[in-house]
């Protein structure tokens, strides 16, 4: 009898899809609420970073008495720019490490309630690179999802608010072009993030003997 | 994908060619855990060959190291010393790429939890092991058709996991096992989880698998029927082989059970 151990193992991009996408599905309350998470945080940042653009927008075009009612809302500008004071960096940190944080706790505990399937991917012979790879795209798909979500969410709400304030000018400066970079780097941010949160945990879970894998609780 | 086929590992048989096939071989193995301070001995030196096409029963009370031998066995872990062989190649010498190839091809695990993908449905599951060998969509839909036929659940391909009873899940399980017509079955308390009835079911269709198709069926068990159908049962007792019985002598030891 011919004794020999191949190495051929396969799982094509398409079925990585099919599978991610599925699970996704499947899990959709769960993959929701981590995608809410997502777009919570996301908003935040949005809201800021769009809140000051629009006030960037608005005050060359402001005659002086709205100029001072932003500047008695208490919106400090330097030099013409609003959003670069200190106080102003320091609520972009703070937005920012709030979205990290929410974010990495949530892919974190999403692939740590997985880790019995992973033992039995490998158990069925998935090599470790498989399970990294459903994992990364999975988040990708949540990080896109959750940025376009937020961004949109948070854009929305920073103009309505200060749309309240300040009254009409702010929808006629409207930057559109600006508020589409918003929502571009808010969603490259949401997938950055969410691959931080989950390449970690995927890692550690697929270089996992089976074994160990398949004997955490459920 | 072309060069990695021929990338083979020739065999080493060390007991010379004469000997009958051995399919598993365990030589001296052990296995500790470290559990903070505790240190758990749950294996002491374990020598076992299984030959090819035999049902063997690994028996023995629960924290015997049942489940640890069946871990070694099947290459889920890895052994403290010792060494495992699986068609006389030394386990520990594979890269992961050959492992995953050994777990995909050549062993079926059957658990006692099912460990069924519980977001896929059945016919997922049974198609996995397929995928990962390289099987067009074709082919693994009509073997894993063909495969849930023989354990009696064709026109449940569609449900998932949660949708199906304990014995269903554990007949998918079955199905998937033999997905990549593996050499070993590895069956680790496979009734554990079912009742009396639904587990006879899952012993008679084990012992037709071997019976029919040759296959190795390696089964860590408490369950007294399932020692009707083994070829030999080994007896584990606190981490080594307490004793091997072959067949004959176990119906005259304690008679016939049913």
């Amino acid at each position: 009898m011919a004794i020999v151990v191949q190495r051929q193992v396969i799982l094509p991009w398409r079925q990585v899809i099919r599978i991610a996408f599925n699970s996704l599905k499947v899990r959709l309350f769960r993959s929701v609420i981590t995608t809410i998470t997502l777009a919570l945080a996301i908003a935040f940042v949005a809201y800021t970073w769009s809140g000051y653009a629009m006030l960037n927008s608005l005050w060359p075009a402001a005659d002086p008495d709205l100029q001072r009612i932003v500047l008695a809302k208490g919106y400090e500008p330097v030099g013409d720019q609003f959003g670069s004071s200190p106080k102003d960096r320091w609520l972009m940190f703070l937005s920012l490490l709030v979205a990290v944080v929410g974010i990495v706790n949530a892919q974190l505990m999403a692939v740590t309630e997985r880790f019995r399937e992973i033992g039995t991917f490998k158990c069925l012979g998935a090599l470790n690179s498989f399970v990294v790879r459903i994992f990364v795209l999975e988040a990708m798909y949540q990080g896109f999802f959750g940025g376009l979500a937020g961004g949109l969410t948070g854009i929305t709400f920073s103009t309505l608010s200060l749309g309240a304030k300040f009254g009409r000018p702010i929808f006629s400066n409207w930057p559109p072009a600006q508020m589409l970079f918003i929502l571009s780097w808010a969603c490259l941010l949401a997938v950055i993030l969410s691959l931080l949160g989950v390449i970690y945990p995927a890692l550690v879970a697929a270089r996992m003997q089976p074994a160990v894998a398949l004997r955490s609780e459920q | 994908m072309e060069a990695q086929v021929n990338s083979l590992r020739p065999s080493e048989p060390q007991g010379g060619p004469a000997q009958p096939h051995n399919v598993v071989r365990l030589t001296e193995v052990t296995k500790v855990f470290k559990m903070g301070n505790n240190v758990v001995e749950a294996l002491k030196g374990i020598n076992l060959s299984i030959r090819a096409g035999e049902y063997l029963s690994i028996m023995g009370p629960s924290g015997s190291g049942k489940s640890t031998l069946f871990n070694m066995i099947g290459a889920l872990d890895k052994p403290t010393t010792g060494r495992v062989f699986i068609d006389e190649v030394d386990v520990s010498q594979l890269d992961a790429y050959e492992l995953a190839w050994l777990r995909c091809r050549k062993i079926g695990y059957i658990f006692q939890t099912f460990n069924l993908i519980q977001v896929m449905t059945a016919i997922e599951n049974v198609t996995l092991p397929m995928i990962f060998a390289g099987m067009s969509r074709d082919e693994y839909m009509e073997k894993g058709l063909k495969n849930l036929a023989l354990v009696g659940l064709a026109d449940r391909y569609d449900h998932k996991p949660s949708e199906l009873s304990g014995g269903q899940q554990q007949r998918v399980a079955i199905a998937r096992a033999l997905a990549n017509d593996p050499a070993i079955v590895l069956a680790d308390e496979p009734t554990g989880n079912l009742d009396l009835t639904t587990g006879e079911e899952i012993i008679v269709l084990l012992k037709k698998l071997s019976t029919e198709r040759g296959v190795t069926i390696i089964s860590a068990t408490h369950d007294i029927k399932m020692l009707n159908v083994s070829d030999r049962v080994v007896w584990i007792r606190d981490g080594r082989i307490d004793r091997l019985e072959e067949r004959e002598k176990l119906r005259i030891s304690i008679g016939e059970v049913a």
